[in-house]
C-alpha cells in the first residue's frame, strides 16, 4: 500500500443508508466503533472490503462506505478468503453472529482460522437468533426459553474462543458490547496482526435475549466481573484492583491481594503471544471473572505468505512465462 | 533376434479398437495411453476412453476390481473410442470374464497365463478354465505366459524387489502390441527415462520388458499377421493428446492470459472434476491462484469472493457437488459478477455413478437454484474442444457479468484426442466490464446498453465503493430496494441479459443433410457418437438426415427454430430419460420431438444409434 492516506473522520466511513437496528442494540455501538477506528488505521478508504453472511449482525456493510458484500447465510469466512487471495493488499472484514458463524457457517469459521489469512472476523454473538425472530442459538444456554425452546433448550453451548483456539485460531479477542472506547482500540489492534484476528462481542439483543450478558456487563457490576487482560500486564481486575487470577494446579484460581499473603507479585502476567494455548483456553473458558481484551495474539506466518513464497519459487524454477510455452512443450507432433 | 517382418503378411488397416484390461493394479491406464500417444504422434487419428472402477485397489482378482482403457487409433477420421474391439488384452480372468462380450467374434485374445491360477478363475466366478473349455473357440486367442517372461527378462537386473518386477508385465503386453500394429517403442522408451530419471534400475527394468514384448510377439508363430495403420489426413498444425479435463485447465490458462486477469480456482475435490484442480494447481508460474476449500460451497463462495475482487474467478465440481453450490451460484447470479462453474458430469441421483458418464444434470444446470435465476449454459463436446469452450465460458461470463454454466462429463473429461495446439494470439479478444474511474453519477448497476451488462468496480478503486448482496437491489445504485415494480423489472432484466447473449453467439450449423427427413438433435458429450453414426449412414446412401450438435444450451443459437423446421422428424439423443428435449418442449411448439434416450453411466452404441435412425428413415 503507498504511504500517502488521506485523513478521514468518522464520517467518511458512513454510507447514505439508514441504519434499520432495533433501537438500543448494540450493533449501533460496533458500528460507531468501527467507523472511529478506521480512520486511525492508516488504510485507503478504497482498500477496504466488510464481508457478511446472514443475520441482523450482516447488515452491517450496508453501513460502511466501503467496499462490501452481504452474501449467503454462513458462508462469509469463504468469500472474504477469495478476496484476499485475489488481493492481499485489501484489508478484509468479515462480519458475522453466533448462528451465521457456528451453526450454518461452522465448517467455513474453523478452517478460516486455521488457514490463517490476515483478515479480520467480528462476531457479534447474543446466544440468539434475532432475524429470524428468537429461536436459539449455538451458543444459548441449557434451559434458556425461546422461540424454538418453550420448554428450555436442550442443546449445550459451543463456547466462541473456545472452538476457535481448539481450530488454531492465532488472535482472539473479546469485548463487551457497551464498551466502545476498548473496542475501537481492539479493532485497530486486530487489523494490525498480521493473521486471522478474531473479535467476540458480548452483544445484548434488546428484544429477543436482552440481559444475557448483564452479570457481567453491568455498569455497576462490570469491573468485579470482568477481567480485561493486557500483553505483560498482571491478570488483576476489581473495583478495588484488588482481586487477580494465580494457577492452581490445573485451573485458575481467583484470589485477593493481602489476602493469605498474596501480592501482586503471585498473579500470573499475560502473555497473548505464547503459542500453546492452554492458558488462553482456561481464559476463555472462565466465567469469574469473564476474560475480555485480547486473550490470545500469537504471531504466525500467514497463508498468503505461504502461498506467495510457493508461487516465486515455482517461478523460478520455470521455463514457463506464456501459456503458448506450457502448449508447444513436450509431447507435440507436427502434422504437414 | 531375427528381423521376420517381410515375411509376414502386413495388412493396412483403416482403423483398429484396442482394449487393455486388467486388475486396477495392473497399470492398464498407462499401457493404454503409452499406445494412443505413441500412435498420435505416428500421425493417426486417435480417441481413448478409461473405464475404471471407483474402488482405488478393490480386491485382486475380483470382477468389480478390472480397469480397462480402450484405444481408437486410425487413419480416418476417428470421432469416438468405439463400440466393439479388434484387440482384447486381458492381463487376468476377471478382465477376460468381463469384457469379453465386446471382443468382435473372430478377433484376437492376448492373455497372461500365469494369472490364470485356479485362485484367480475363482475369483472371476468362472467355473472351469475359458482358456481350456473350448469357450473361447469363436476367438483367436494368443496364450502367453507374461508374468514368467518378465520374470526371466529382468533376472539379471539388479535392485529390483519382487513387486515391480510383476509391476511391469503390463509393458511385456505395450510390447507385444506395438508390434503387432507397426508401432515403435521409442516414445515410450523416452517417457521412462523423464519418469524415473532418478531410478535408473527402473528405467533399465522397464526398457528391457518392453522390448521382451516386441521381440516376442516379432518372432512369435502364433502371431500370424502384422498391421498397419496409416496416418491420417488431418489438418496442417502443431498436435497434441489432450484429456478433456486438461483442455478445460488449459482452456482457462488462456483466458486469463487473454484478458490481463489472474486465474482464481476455488474448489473441493470430486470425480470426474477433480484433475481440472490437479492440473490449475501445476501453473503457479502463471500466476494461477488454486485454494482446495473446506468443501463445494466455499468453493464456490472462495471464486466469488475472487471475482468481486478482480480475478477471473472459476469454481469445478460434479453433479452433486452442483447441487451444493446452487445457493451461492443465485448469490452470483444476483450480484452480476463473473463466474464459471465447471460440471464434469456423472451417473447421477445422488452419489450415483461417480466413474460413468450421464448427462442427467442439465435441467439441475438450467434451473437448480431458488427463484429466478437464469445464467449462461454450455457446453463441451469433445476432449479437445473442451479448451474452446472453456474460454468461450470465460469470454460470455466477463463479457456479460453473468455466472455461465460449463457442462462437460466424465466421458469427453477422462477421454483424450489430438488437439491442435492453439496459439493465445490467436484466440478471439475477450473485453471486460471493469470501470477503473470514477465518473460524475457513476452507479454499481449502470449496465451496457447492448449486453445489459453491469459494471465491475472493483475493491481498491478509489472513488466506487459501493456494496453487493442477495437482496434484491435497486436498478441504479444496487442498494437493498424492496420496491415491488423494481423487483419484477430487475427480474426481467437479469433474464433478458442471459437471452441477449444470443447477439453473441453462433447460429446452429447443420451436418449432412440440410434438410430432410431427420434429424438428429444431440448436446455435449455424445458429439463423437452421433457424428460417426449420422456420418456411416450417409456413406450408406441415407443423405436425407441431418445432425444438429449444441454446444449452446441456455440461451439456444437464434436459428434453431429456423433449422428445426427444416425436417419432417426430429429426434433428440441425450444420455439421461429426457432433459434437453424438455427445453425444446418449453421454446419450439408445433414439433412432435422424438427421443432416444440411455441411462446406463456408457455412451451410445454405435449400432444402436443407427438401428434407431433407420427405423425411423425407411
Amino acid at each position: 500500500m503507498e504511504a500517502a492516506v488521506k485523513e478521514y473522520t468518522y464520517k467518511d466511513f458512513a454510507s447514505d443508508q439508514e441504519v434499520r437496528w432495533c433501537p438500543g442494540c448494540d450493533d449501533y455501538v460496533i458500528l460507531r466503533s468501527m467507523q472511529k477506528a478506521l480512520p486511525e488505521m492508516g488504510v485507503k478508504k478504497e482498500d477496504v472490503v466488510f464481508i457478511s453472511g446472514i443475520g441482523c449482525s450482516s447488515r452491517f456493510p450496508y453501513y460502511m462506505n466501503t467496499y462490501g458484500m452481504h452474501s449467503i447465510h454462513g458462508r462469509a469466512p469463504a468469500i472474504a478468503s477469495g478476496v484476499k487471495l485475489a488481493n492481499p493488499d485489501l484489508s478484509v472484514w468479515v462480519i458475522t453472529g453466533d448462528g451465521d458463524s457456528m451453526a450454518i457457517g461452522g465448517n467455513h469459521f474453523i478452517h478460516v482460522l486455521r488457514r490463517n489469512l490476515d483478515l479480520n472476523i467480528i462476531l457479534f454473538n447474543n446466544e440468539i437468533y434475532g432475524l429470524t425472530k428468537g429461536q436459539f442459538s449455538p451458543t444459548s444456554l441449557v434451559g434458556q426459553k425461546t422461540k424454538s425452546s418453550p420448554y428450555g433448550n436442550t442443546q449445550p453451548p459451543f463456547s466462541a474462543g473456545e472452538l476457535a483456539i481448539g481450530a488454531q485460531a492465532r488472535f482472539f479477542a473479546r469485548i463487551s458490547g457497551n464498551t466502545p472506547k476498548e473496542m475501537t482500540a481492539l479493532f485497530i489492534e486486530a487489523e494490525k496482526f498480521k493473521g486471522t484476528s478474531l473479535i467476540e462481542v458480548l452483544q445484548n439483543c434488546p428484544i429477543f435475549n436482552d440481559g444475557c450478558y448483564v452479570k457481567y456487563t453491568d455498569k455497576a457490576v462490570r469491573e468485579d466481573r470482568q477481567l480485561f487482560v493486557e500483553h505483560g500486564k498482571p491478570m488483576i481486575f476489581g473495583k478495588e484492583r484488588d482481586k487477580g487470577l494465580i494457577l492452581n494446579g490445573l485451573k485458575l484460581e481467583v484470589v485477593t491481594i493481602g489476602e493469605k499473603g498474596i501480592t501482586q507479585e503471585d498473579l500470573l502476567v499475560h502473555n497473548a503471544n505464547e503459542e500453546d494455548p492452554t492458558l488462553h483456553q482456561m481464559l476463555v473458558r472462565s466465567e469469574y471473572p469473564m476474560v475480555t481484551g485480547i486473550i490470545r495474539a500469537f504471531n504466525d506466518i500467514t497463508l498468503e505468505e505461504r502461498e506467495d513464497a510457493l508461487t516465486a519459487q515455482v517461478k523460478s524454477n520455470s521455463n514457463f512465462t506464456k501459456t503458448d510455452d506450457l502448449f508447444f512443450s513436450g509431447d507435440i507432433y507436427n502434422v504437414f | 533376434m531375427i528381423a521376420a517382418k517381410e515375411e509376414h503378411k502386413q495388412e493396412v488397416l483403416e482403423a483398429v479398437i484396442i482394449r487393455f484390461v486388467g486388475d486396477s493394479g495392473d497399470g492398464m491406464q498407462l499401457t493404454g495411453t503409452q499406445f494412443s500417444d505413441t500412435s498420435a504422434m505416428f500421425g493417426n487419428d486417435v480417441a481413448t476412453f478409461p473405464n475404471y472402477p471407483a474402488e482405488i485397489r478393490a480386491p485382486q482378482g475380483s470382477l468389480y476390481g478390472v480397469s480397462g482403457f480402450q484405444v481408437h487409433i486410425g487413419s480416418v477420421e476417428i470421432s469416438t473410442p468405439g463400440d466393439n474391439v479388434d484387440l482384447l488384452v486381458a492381463m487376468n480372468p476377471a478382465g477376460l470374464k468381463t469384457n469379453l462380450h465386446a471382443l468382435k467374434p473372430g478377433h484376437t485374445v492376448i492373455v497372461d497365463t500365469d494369472a490364470f491360477t485356479k485362485k484367480n478363475l475363482e475369483k472371476a466366478l468362472y467355473e472351469s478354465n475359458p482358456l481350456e473349455d473350448g469357450s473361447l473357440e469363436n476367438y483367436r486367442v494368443i496364450e502367453v505366459a507374461m508374468t514368467s517372461m518378465t520374470k526371466e527378462a529382468l533376472k539379471e537386473v539388479e535392485g529390483l524387489d519382487n513387486k515391480s518386477i510383476t509391476r511391469s508385465k503390463n509393458m511385456f503386453a505395450l510390447g507385444m502390441v506395438y508390434w503387432m500394429y507397426d508401432r515403435s517403442a521409442e516414445h515410450t522408451i523416452q517417457f521412462f527415462n523423464k519418469k524415473f530419471k532418478s531410478k535408473p534400475e527402473l528405467i533399465e527394468a522397464n526398457t528391457k520388458v518392453l522390448n521382451a514384448g516386441f521381440y516376442f510377439a516379432e518372432t512369435l508363430e502364433l502371431i500370424p499377421n502384422a498391421y498397419t495403420i496409416s496416418p491420417a489426413k488431418m489438418a496442417p498444425g502443431t498436435y497434441r493428446i489432450i484429456m478433456g479435463n486438461t483442455a478445460t485447465a488449459w482452456g482457462f490458462l488462456a483466458a486469463a492470459e487473454k484478458s490481463g486477469l489472474e486465474l482464481f480456482l476455488g474448489s473441493y475435490p470430486i470425480t470426474p472434476a477433480s484433475d481440472i484442480l490437479h492440473e490449475l494447481v501445476k501453473h503457479k508460474h502463471f500466476g494461477v491462484k488454486t485454494l482446495q476449500a473446506e468443501d463445494e460451497i466455499a468453493g464456490i463462495t472462495s471464486a466469488i469472493g475472487a471475482s468481486f475482487a478482480g480475478d477471473l474467478a472459476i469454481t469445478t465440481t460434479s453433479g452433486p457437488g452442483l447441487a451444493l453450490k446452487g445457493e451461492a451460484l443465485g448469490l452470483a447470479m444476483m450480484i452480476e459478477l463473473p463466474l464459471v462453474v465447471v460440471d464434469v458430469q456423472r451417473g447421477g441421483p445422488s452419489t450415483g455413478l461417480p466413474t460413468k458418464t450421464e448427462q442427467s444434470d442439465l435441467l439441475q444446470a438450467m434451473y437448480g437454484r431458488n427463484g429466478e435465476s437464469p445464467i449462461i449454459v454450455i457446453a463441451a463436446s469433445t476432449p479437445a474442444n473442451c479448451f474452446d469452450y472453456a474460454y468461450e465460458a470465460a469470454k460470455l461470463t466477463l463479457e456479460h457479468m453473468t455466472p455461465v454454466l460449463l457442462l462437460t462429463d466424465g466421458y469427453i473429461a477422462n477421454g483424450s484426442a489430438p488437439w491442435k495446439v492453439q496459439s493465445v494470439a490467436s484466440m478471439p479478444e475477450i473485453k471486460n466490464n471493469i470501470v477503473k474511474e470514477a465518473k460524475e453519477n457513476w452507479h454499481p448497476y449502470d449496465r451496457n446498453e447492448e449486453s445489459l451488462a453491469r459494471n465491475w468496480a472493483i475493491p481498491g478503486t478509489e472513488g466506487l465503493e459501493h456494496r453487493v448482496g442477495g437482496l434484491e437491489k435497486d436498478r441504479i445504485s444496487g442498494n437493498v430496494s424492496y420496491v415491488p415494480e423494481n423487483h419484477e423489472y430487475m427480474t426481467k432484466i437479469r433474464a433478458e441479459k442471459v437471452k441477449r447473449v444470443q447477439n453473441y453467439i453462433p447460429d446452429i450449423e447443420t451436418e449432412f443433410a440440410k434438410e430432410g427427413d431427420l434429424l438428429v438433435v444431440g448436446w455435449g458429450g455424445t458429439y463423437g457418437s452421433l457424428h460417426s453414426a449420422v456420418k456411416q449412414m450417409d456413406n450408406e446412401g441415407y443423405t436425407n438426415i441431418g445432425f444438429a450438435h449444441f454446444n449452446y444450451i441456455n440461451p439456444l443459437p437464434k436459428n434453431t427454430e429456423e433449422v428445426l423446421k427444416k425436417f419432417k422428424k426430429i429426434i433428440v439423443c441425450e444420455l439421461n430419460s429426457g432433459q434437453f428435449v424438455q427445453v425444446f418442449r418449453i421454446n419450439f411448439h408445433g414439433f412432435d420431438f422424438l427421443q432416444f434416450n440411455k441411462v446406463q453411466g456408457l455412451p451410445f452404441a454405435n449400432n444402436e444409434l443407427i438401428q434407431k435412425f433407420k427405423s425411423l428413415v425407411k
